[in-house]
């Protein structure tokens, strides 16, 4: 059997094309990126001082204040939907990987992904009918509620698949001793899953922190402190998207600070997460 | 040596009286993590129901004429879907456009192609560009990529291809084609993830076969790799769609806010989710109101579409789904 | 400890900062992006004269005053255009309109060279309705021979979300356009006949900035603040008349006030008076609910009536003439709490 040498060299030059526009590929998927970093880098560094972090929104037209209110906000916001998203999100990925049948556990795995899918608007959307109506007021609370919703099935499906991977070994010794199945599940199984369980809530928080949509008709904002969660609340992503579409530069500047901020906690749980769970083992594919 | 001590009798019987695990503790646990679990069932329930009774009205006043009419009148409630199902539709499809290449050929890339070491890096480095979150990118997105486009970009285009619908009229900068790109940039990490899982579970057996017959690197890739995993691929493809169709943020900054169905890509849009961000609060009548929650109504089934299909692929191709934060 | 209770323990002590009942009151309002700059200035200012409350304002459009407080979300409403027989009729309770002070929409534009020009309303209305397309269109080059027009497309720009600052802009339209009357009409959102749509003043302005060739129209504050040229307007009388304070007073002196306070001042008659002026309004209920809240908002109500009325002019908008002032203290009294 013979190639042509030309009809070779083509085949190998074709080859040596693709692998060079894969290359090029990966290039270009990583360039917005390093834009946008850069940019928010170059916009918002300087605008970051002790008053940023300290200081109040200021009214319109007068220079400086800062986001304090929005920070903690963020956090206030992270917490409250973590009481829901984390209780509901884990012990639901508890059941799907210890009980149930496979056919019913396919079917509610399914209904996550879905659920996972579903646009963050449309839970602003859902809360505010919900909450926001029926109580007369925007509060912390619709806020947390509706991040609370997106927290769920995200850390139901990163729970469950954690639990699956503790060898059956484990459970199987414990119930060999006489201890008690839902001891053995949560003494046993998920304390050592539990590293995968955190770094699994981590993700999934870094992901609502960013969130702005389901808050524009839940927390509201507000310009000041919050001390009471019936109220509105400021947020981060929220004030940044305020400040955006103003036109005023001072906003704009504070604007890309908020957004660093942003940005540079997300990277940082997102970075803490991958150092937690790196890989040793050697194939990697 | 072990000395085997008889149990006396005694011990033996108060041995076997021993309480046994409690069963109470395990039927409460049991049915506990159900019902967590069924919360994900409760929720689309919630979801479903709430956007079905807040659209009631709307429903039986338009029926299925929503879907049809392009008139968006407040004043004269008179509302139809279809400028931002057409929108949605158009820059979902401009962003794949734009995404589904790139993203499949890094997946090829480093699941064959790159060398070993720097796989994880760049990874990791698509696995932050998810972690933006979508109202840093608009802002990026208006004050950066906007000017760009309106200065340079655009008009390049216009020239060469201003003959054609897509690329003609005036150019404002905020656009359909600002607001694909945009979305592109936010649905490659997804989508090459996602192949990338695909492309790693073609059996190796393949890809030796194909060489052992003489095949080229490309040639490989190209015929044991790709057609094996087509389905696979699809269904990542697809589930990009469907994070493309609930993209709000990002969009909402830089489309333009315009309901109107235009060839152009250069004229400005506007999608299903930017029309219920910007109006939502400010729907005066019951009507508006009404009306914008049965466009929720019809994003969330589109979305839930897309969804099933891409879960429907991606299980019969028999991946592992990962669901972590790149989604 | 282990990660779990350090993260238990910090959630928890988050929440009990949040919590943790204080002695500042919140009052919420949302509404109309028209009189955000002296609202915002406002609330800074009174809370150094009682420093146990604080007023969250959201700018959220005009539409959305009204939408929020017809759903009682908000403890009082802010809109730029009154509210409609209709909409009063569905609130759970009387509300009351109440003036604050009066501003004007005006033409900005996007050009090189920024040349004063002037406008008309026939020259509006064609622009708007997009029978004009053109900067160099023989009506605008009339009007404006000496300011060198191009020959580019004109880029309207127009209000995404629900606005007062449009209700008083469809308004005049509706006045002096018989056509935009029929076509388009009067209302916080339109269907728009041509144009991109900004969020907010804010968005407007910011739009019209970023875009040459840009027209649009902001509240005179906005165009003043982000240093953007607008247009003269002629108006009934004939005059071309610059959006000032005078210009506006002028109006404002001219308009019949009915006892509701829903008045237009839109094309009044007067020689010197702007023709696209408007008025803004808190929409407070009568009857209000919690009378704790009631009581430090009709304070602020008769501060803002008094003391804010003198800073209007800093920012640009128009105080309400004295005897306005003199009703409008009298309907703040009959808020009941």
């Amino acid at each position: 059997m013979q190639a042509t040498t030309a009809s070779h060299t083509w085949r190998k030059i074709k080859s040596a094309a693709a692998s060079g526009l894969a290359f090029v590929s990966a290039v270009l998927v990583i360039a917005p990126l390093g834009l946008v970093f850069l940019y928010l880098l170059r916009s918002g560094a300087n605008s970051i001082n002790w008053s940023f972090f300290t200081e109040l929104p200021k009214p319109v037209g007068v220079v400086g204040g800062g986001m304090v209110n929005a920070i903690v906000g963020s956090f206030e916001l992270l917490g409250l939907a973590s009481l829901i998203g984390v209780p509901i999100g884990v012990l639901g990925g508890v059941y799907l990987a210890e009980y149930g049948s496979t056919r019913a556990n396919s079917m509610l795995r399914f209904v996550a992904d879905v659920l996972n899918g579903v646009p963050s608007i449309i839970w602003g959307v859902v809360v505010y009918g919900l909450v926001v109506l029926r109580f007369k007021s925007f509060s912390a609370y619709a806020g947390g509620l509706a991040l609370g919703f997106i927290m769920i099935p995200l850390i139901m499906r990163t729970s469950e698949e954690v639990l699956l991977l503790v060898p059956a070994g484990y459970r199987e010794a414990s119930l060999a001793l006489g201890i008690a199945r839902w001891k053995t599940i949560v003494h046993i199984v998920m304390k050592t899953a539990s590293k995968g369980i955190i770094t699994g809530i981590l993700l999934a928080l870094a992901r609502v922190a960013g969130e702005t949509a389901p808050l524009l008709f839940t927390a509201f904002g507000n310009r000041f402190w919050n001390h009471d969660l019936k109220e509105p609340i400021a947020a981060l992503p929220l004030q940044i998207f305020t400040y955006a579409i103003s036109p005023y530069d001072d906003w704009h500047r504070q604007a890309w600070a908020g957004a660093l901020v942003l940005v540079v906690m997300i990277f940082f749980v997102n970075i803490l997460v991958r150092f937690l769970t790196r890989e040793r083992t050697a194939r990697f594919r | 040596m072990a000395v085997v001590v008889p149990v006396p009798a005694e011990k033996r019987v108060a041995q076997a009286r021993m309480a046994p695990p409690s069963r109470f503790g395990d039927k409460a646990f049991e049915w506990l993590t159900l019902a967590m679990a069924l919360a994900v069932v409760g929720l689309v329930f919630l979801v479903g129901w709430q956007l079905a009774h807040g659209s009631s009205v709307a429903i039986r006043r338009f029926g299925f004429h929503f879907l049809a009419t392009s008139t968006w009148d407040p004043v004269a409630e008179q509302f139809g879907a279809l400028p931002f199902i057409y929108g949605t539709a158009v820059s979902s499809l401009v962003a794949l456009a734009i995404a589904v290449p790139l993203s499949i050929a890094t997946a090829i890339y480093l699941t064959e192609l790159a060398p070993l070491w720097i796989r994880q890096p760049i990874v990791s480095l698509i696995e932050m560009l998810a972690a933006i979150p979508s109202v840093i990118l608009g802002l990026w997105g208006i004050f950066v990529m906007i000017p760009w486009l309106r200065t340079f970009s655009f008009p390049l285009l216009k020239k060469f291809l201003g003959w054609t619908p897509l690329f003609s009229g005036p150019i404002y900068g905020v656009s359909m084609l600002a607001g694909g790109i945009i979305i592109a940039i936010m649905i490659l990490p997804i989508i090459t993830s996602v192949s990338r899982e695909i492309l790693r579970s073609v059996p190796d057996l393949q890809r030796e076969a194909a060489y052992a017959l003489g095949a080229t690197r490309w040639e490989v890739t190209r015929i044991a790799v790709l057609s094996y995993a087509k389905q696979g691929l699809f269904g990542a493809v697809i589930l990009g769609l469907g994070r493309a169709l609930g993209e709000t943020m990002a969009v909402t900054m830089v489309i333009g806010n315009t309901p109107q169905i235009r060839a152009s890509l250069f004229a400005p849009g506007y999608t299903l989710a930017s029309v219920i961000a910007n109006e939502f609060t400010e729907a005066t009548t019951d009507l508006y109101l009404q009306a914008l929650f049965e466009i929720g109504l019809v994003l969330l089934g589109i979305t839930i579409l897309a969804n099933l299909l891409a879960q429907l692929l991606l299980k019969t191709m028999g991946a592992k789904m990962t669901s972590r934060a790149v989604q | 400890m282990t990660p779990h209770k350090i993260i238990c323990l910090s959630l928890l002590s988050l929440l009990g900062l949040g919590a943790a009942a204080s002695a500042q009151m919140t009052i919420n309002g949302a509404g109309a992006t028209f009189p955000y700059p002296i609202y915002s200035k406002w609330f800074d200012e009174y809370a150094k004269v009682d420093p146990s409350v604080r007023f969250n304002y959201q700018s959220i459009g005009s539409g959305g005053g009204q939408k929020q407080i017809l759903a009682e979300t908000v403890d009082f409403g802010a809109s730029d255009g009154p509210m409609s027989d209709e909409n009063l009729a569905k609130a759970p309770g009387k509300i009351f309109h109440i003036p604050t002070v009066a501003g004007a929409d005006v033409v900005a534009y996007n050009l090189p060279g920024n040349p004063a020009l002037k406008l008309d309303a026939d020259a509006i209305a064609g622009i708007f309705l997009g029978t004009i397309k053109k900067w160099n269109d023989p009506k605008l080059v009339a009007l404006n021979p000496k300011a060198k027009l191009p020959d580019t497309d004109l880029v309207v720009v127009h209000r995404s979300d629900g606005s007062g600052t449009t209700y008083i802009w469809t308004d005049y339209l509706s006045k002096i356009s018989s056509e935009w009357k029929e076509k388009v009409g009067t209302n916080t959102s339109v269907n728009w006949p041509v144009g991109l749509g900004g969020k907010g003043n804010e968005g407007v302005a910011g739009q019209i900035k970023q875009t040459q060739g840009a027209v649009g129209y902001v509240e005179l504050i906005y165009a003043i603040q982000n240093k953007m040229p607008y247009a003269e307007v002629k108006n009934s009388a004939g005059n071309f008349v610059k959006p000032t304070i005078e210009s506006i007073t002028a109006a404002l002196a001219t308009a019949d006030i009915p006892d509701d306070f829903r008045f237009s001042m839109t094309n009044p008659p007067g020689n010197s008076a702007y023709p696209i002026a408007g008025a803004t309004w808190l929409l407070i209920y009568e009857q209000q609910k919690d009378a704790a809240k009631g009581k430090k908002l009709v304070e602020f109500l008769k501060w803002a009536a008094k003391d804010g009325e003198k800073m209007a002019k800093d920012l640009q908008y128009a105080p309400l003439p004295a005897n306005l002032q003199e009703r409008v203290l009298k309907r703040i009294d009959e808020i009941k709490y």
